[in-house]
């Protein structure tokens, strides 16, 4: 243990080796507007161009402070874009510009600044990153206010609350963090004085947000983040330089998310919390059956939620309640070694829900234990404008129209009823008409038919008729307990309709996410691959989808869409690029080019980036309606899918790659080997002949023998090489036609008399119906297998050839009685250039023989195989076996 | 064997060479040349009694040569092809040359295509009325087959099969010449006929395809009946 605590952290080396080549980020952060950010970094500007730094002031707000514009004196500016924005002539940083500038320090003011819509990036701290990526050195201002986990508590404070937020992994992104601080009483001074706003509204801002006390908050709060700031930078040195620290850092902290909006606030303290302690955390969402059926609205905040835990570092998950929800949260907490645990405390609960639902809160505390349990609440209503709390759905006209339709028509069966029944047995009927506009339309309609169908029947049925008075006592009991019953009942059937609603959709998209991954499972080719991935987005998500992916040098091009589309635009293109780059979505409604027609999203694996996918809708409508979680989980099974297949082309080729390195060397150490020993002999042997004059007639004659032997075998040497070559370059093809062996087997055997005086080849071939073959090439089959076997066999050993017929086949077996083959190499033998290893010195051969036969019988439709023999195991057996020819 | 005058049309030196020794060894009186053009010329000014014929050339094409040959010329043509070509050997067959020997092949078997290409230059070799072949006499006179003196039943094609192989003993006969001598013009390419008649007159020869004594398959061109000189080392 003491081992891994002094070792670096590999985290930590690859955040320092992810630094390398980026710009450093200085960020000038302050409590307030007006404490000199600014000015402090134009100073600092100054001072680095003083040093002869290339310094470029892209984008300054002076705020029309003199100050600050007499600092700004003779910096280098970089001239603003106009920019046109609802019909405002607006200007923003030229970014483009200033990646083609390339200066060495940039300073960038405001980094929580919000880019009129139109630009490359949403935000200006998407801008500062792009920047740093260039390699540019980045100057910039922050007020704390911006800091998105801060910005609950400034909120608070304050009582104001700023809508620009920047992330908090910016001010981790940065290099070096300045507080710029200024006393309370001094901001408050130059407030005055008028050096921060114009004196109108310098007034209004002094009753509001420049109180004393706020400052002083706010003052804190900054000098704090700084403080955490500068802890994780040396912790990180620590951790990266192999320094053992004394924190305990096995403890986590464990967030609960649900769909109530104290969810996101709850995250903001877990992360303070977990930044300050050190510690890792864990945001996790319980589900239960309740969460199945919850409307749309809470499921995506309780995604958002995880979404924004995840982006703030957290580990995340999501577990499954059976039963009590806090005894699950608990449990798990004990597993994960959790010591705190935060939940968010939703400030509204009716008498009723608090009746029915189980209190996680009051649960989690009693089961507590040691925990340590942190509720953070609800933030203010006025501070967050959140999605109402009961959503009913909006009522359609049709909805309406129908309540009103179904409860006229109950009044009028009612009338007809009237004659038979009681009155008071008709709020039945106007009872069943609200069930049935319940069921039909939701809880809308189904409140206007109760309302509606209580006014009904008061009017027409309750004494005195035709009035909404009424007269008799019990009568009023009736009326309101119809009220509350058709309120009930209709709410019932309501929620009833909408669960089943749910469970339908729920199992549409399991549906369409089996059926999804099923095709792109099935796809081996690529292209079939790209096809099913458009194609089935485009259904699944009824848009439009586009795949593009990089080509072998590396440049993003379309390789597919549905419907098929080869060409984006220049605007469709960069975000597309900017998605492949960044690794982040981009393009339409997106936080980068959002004007854009298509959606991209990246499509990676941790450590491979395979292709942006694109998305947009025909009519060019927003991207709200997506399914998000659909639309992730149709990501992830594309990676997959492509990952697969990329890992498959890889192994194919780096096999192929293999495969062809062994036969090149294979064929080099042949042709130097094989071809060379036989010239060897010939110019040996003729040499004798012509020097060696008194030779006896039997040494000559002996001489000239040896010299036709190897003149020979380099024959089948050359004829082996060119049969591959055709074999190899698919130039062969068969002559199939009705070939009777017996034939074959003589010609084959008169061609090779001279090889066969040494092993006589038996043959026991039945009357055998004609296979379908290439005579010529059969032969040549038979000529290399039996060479083949008489290179191994001892002189004098029979070869036999014997023949078997089956109703489609004939097989025709040669055996020798060699030294055999293993039974691990018999299926290699077939391979090229693959010899037997034998303790013996072995006999010439080129390795290519068997290889030919396999080539040349599956050309024809036919199988080769060796066997041992049996009985004694010694020796080969090569079985061939070819179809029966067709006609007889 | 009488003496005779032979063309060798072949570009490469070494093989006209090595032909030319083994030839005159034989007592024939040999002729080289080695181009298309050379060969022609030679063929018409001194007209050999067999021309023996490279297909590749470097001129031209051994095949117009031959078919250039064959239009004022029925000079036997013995073809030297390479294993690789069975294509072009089969288009010489078809385009008039007698005979082919595939590179590279012993002198031997070039010899004694040589000679039974030659014999039809004797009248008396014309038309025998007789053949005698090992233990096998074919009367076409009187249309009659024995095996060591037992009369052996053959269907009249069978028996014209067997007269057309054993007349051309040693020579190659392509499926084609049979198909067409004894089926008609109409049938030159139903060589589905022709592999089971001969399959019916091996059986009744008692001959066995895989280690025949009479007639030898040249597979995808045609048959040869074994002259008794061949019959010996085939068995061996």
């Amino acid at each position: 243990m003491a081992d891994e605590g002094i070792r670096p952290s590999p985290t930590a080396l690859l955040e320092r080796a992810n630094r390398e080549g980026r710009g450093r980020l200085k960020i000038f952060i302050g409590a307030a507007p007006g404490v000199g950010k600014t000015w402090s970094m134009l100073d600092d500007g100054h001072r680095e161009w003083a040093k002869g730094v290339d310094v470029l002031a892209a984008v300054i707000e002076t705020h029309g402070r003199a100050e600050t514009q007499a600092k700004l004196a003779d910096l280098p500016m970089l001239p603003r874009k106009p920019v046109l924005y609802k019909n405002r002539a607006l200007t923003e940083m030229d970014l483009d510009a200033l990646l083609a500038r390339r200066p060495e320090l940039a300073l960038i003011d405001e980094l929580a600044h919000t880019n009129a819509e139109g630009g490359r990036h949403e935000k200006r701290w998407q801008d500062v990153a792009e920047v740093l990526a260039a390699g540019i050195n980045v100057y910039t201002t922050l007020n704390i206010q911006h800091i998105e986990t801060l910005n609950e508590t400034v909120a608070r404070i304050t009582g104001v609350r700023v809508r620009e937020t920047v992330p908090d992994q910016v001010l981790e992104l940065a290099d070096e963090i300045e507080l710029i601080d200024l006393p309370p009483d001094e901001l408050l001074e130059r407030l005055k004085a008028g050096k921060i706003y114009p004196q109108d509204q310098a007034a209004r801002a002094l009753t509001s947000f420049f109180i004393k006390g706020n400052l002083t908050a706010l003052r804190e709060l900054a000098m704090r983040t700084a403080a955490d700031r500068v802890d994780a930078q040396l912790r990180e040195h620590m951790a990266a330089n192999a320094i053992e620290g004394p924190w305990p850092t096995q403890e986590r902290i464990l967030v609960c998310l649900n769909d109530s909006p104290a969810a996101r606030e709850a995250i903001r303290v877990a992360k303070r919390a977990a930044d300050r302690a050190r510690a890792d955390w864990i945001a996790v969402n319980v589900t239960s059956a309740r969460q199945q059926d919850l409307a749309e609205a809470p499921r995506d905040r309780i995604s958002n939620a995880l979404r924004l835990a995840e982006r703030l570092g957290a580990e995340v998950a999501t577990i499954e309640a059976d039963g009590d929800t806090a005894e699950t949260i608990l449990s798990y907490a004990r597993t994960r070694n959790v010591r705190r645990i935060i939940v968010g405390y939703p400030r509204q609960r009716g008498f009723l829900t608090r009746w029915l639902q189980e209190d996680v809160v009051q649960n989690l505390m009693r089961g507590a234990g040691s925990f340590e349990i942190t509720v953070a609440s609800q933030p203010d209503e006025r501070a967050e404008t959140h999605p109402p709390r009961f959503s009913l759905a909006r009522p359609s006209l049709r909805g309406i129209t129908e309540a009103v339709l179904i409860t006229l028509l109950a009044s009028l069966a009612a009338t007809l009823a009237d004659q038979l029944f009681p009155v008071a047995s008709l709020s039945v009927i106007f009872m069943t008409a609200v069930v049935i506009v319940a069921a039909r339309q939701g809880n809308v309609p189904a409140i206007i038919a109760s309302v509606l169908g209580f006014c009904c029947y008061d009017f027409f049925f309750v004494d005195p008729r035709r009035t909404f008075t009424i007269t008799d006592r019990s009568e009023v009991l009736t009326l309101c307990l119809f009220l509350v019953a058709s309120l009930i009942t209709g709410n019932l059937a309501a929620r009833l309709r909408h669960r089943a609603r749910v469970q339908t959709e729920i199992a549409d998209r399991t549906n369409k996410l089996y059926d999804f991954s099923r095709k792109v499972a099935a796809a081996a080719q690529r292209d079939d691959l790209i096809w099913a991935v458009v194609s089935h987005v485009a259904v699944t998500l009824r848009c439009e989808s586009i795949l593009l992916m990089p080509d072998a040098p590396g440049a993003l091009h379309v390789v597919g869409g549905f419907p098929p589309e080869d060409r984006l635009e220049v605007r469709d293109q960069t975000a597309a690029q900017f998605a492949w780059d960044k690794g982040q979505p981009a393009g339409r409604d997106s936080d980068t080019l959002p004007t854009a027609r298509w959606y991209f999203m990246p499509l990676k694996t941790t450590e491979n980036r395979l292709g942006v996918l694109g998305i947009a809708f025909p009519d060019d409508g927003a991207l709200t309606r997506l399914d998000q979680r659909l639309m992730d989980a149709l990501c992830d099974q594309i990676v997959l899918a492509l990952e697969r297949l990329r890992l498959t082309e890889d192994l194919a080729a780096t096999r192929l790659a293999t495969e062809t390195e062994r036969l090149r060397t294979a064929l080099l150490s042949s042709v130097s080997h094989d071809l060379r020993t036989p010239l060897v002999t010939i110019i040996g042997a003729a040499g004798s002949l012509t020097e060696a004059s008194d030779l006896p007639a039997a040494s000559r004659l002996e001489l000239a023998e040896l010299i036709r032997e190897e003149g020979e075998r380099l024959d089948r040497y050359v004829q082996n090489l060119l049969d591959m070559t055709r074999l190899g370059h698919g130039a062969l093809r068969p002559h199939l036609g009705a070939v009777d062996l017996a034939e074959v087997v003589g010609s084959a055997r008169h061609r090779m008399r001279a090889i066969l005086r040494l092993h006589p080849l038996i043959t026991d071939l039945p009357a055998l119906p004609p296979v379908q073959a290439d005579p010529v090439l059969l032969e040549q089959v038979l000529f290399n297998i039996i060479d083949n076997a008489a290179k191994y066999a001892p002189d004098g050993s029979e070869i036999t050839l014997s023949a078997q017929a089956s109703a489609a086949n004939v097989s025709l077996t040669i055996a020798d009685s060699g030294p055999g083959i293993p039974a691990e190499d018999r299926a290699r033998i077939f391979e090229m250039f693959y010899r037997v290893e034998g303790g013996d010195r072995q006999r010439a051969g080129t390795g290519l023989g068997l290889a030919i036969c396999k080539g040349l019988i599956e050309a024809m439709g036919g199988s080769i195989r060796a066997e041992a023999t049996w009985p004694n195991g010694t020796g080969t057996r090569i079985v061939i076996t070819l179809q029966t020819h067709p006609t007889p | 064997m009488t003496a005779a005058r032979i063309l060798i049309i072949d570009d490469e030196a070494p093989i006209r060479r090595f032909l030319r020794v083994a030839l005159d060894s034989d007592g024939h009186d040999v002729i080289e040349a080695a181009t298309a053009r050379d060969g022609l010329r030679a063929a018409a000014r001194e007209t050999p009694a067999l021309v023996i014929l490279d297909l590749g050339l470097p001129d031209a094409d051994g095949l117009s040569v031959l078919r250039d040959l064959r239009g004022w010329s029925a000079v036997p043509v013995l073809i030297l092809s390479v294993r690789a070509d069975e294509a072009g050997k089969v288009a010489a067959l078809d385009a008039g040359a007698q005979d082919y020997v595939v590179k590279p092949f012993s002198v031997k078997e070039l010899l004694a295509r040589v000679r039974s290409l030659l014999r039809d230059r004797n009248p008396s070799d014309a038309a025998p009325a007789l053949i005698t072949a090992g233990d096998l006499r074919i009367d076409a006179a009187l249309h009659l087959v024995s095996q060591n003196g037992t009369a052996l039943h053959l269907t009249k094609r069978e028996f014209d099969m067997l007269w057309m192989l054993a007349s051309n003993a040693g020579r190659l006969v392509t499926q084609a010449m049979i198909l067409q001598a004894l089926w008609g013009p109409a049938h030159v390419e139903d060589s589905q006929y022709l592999r089971v008649f001969i399959r019916q007159l091996r059986a009744k020869l008692g001959d066995d395809a895989a280690n025949p004594r009479y007639i030898m398959t040249e597979p995808g061109v045609g048959y040869r009946f074994i002259a008794q000189a061949d019959a010996g080392s085939a068995t061996g």
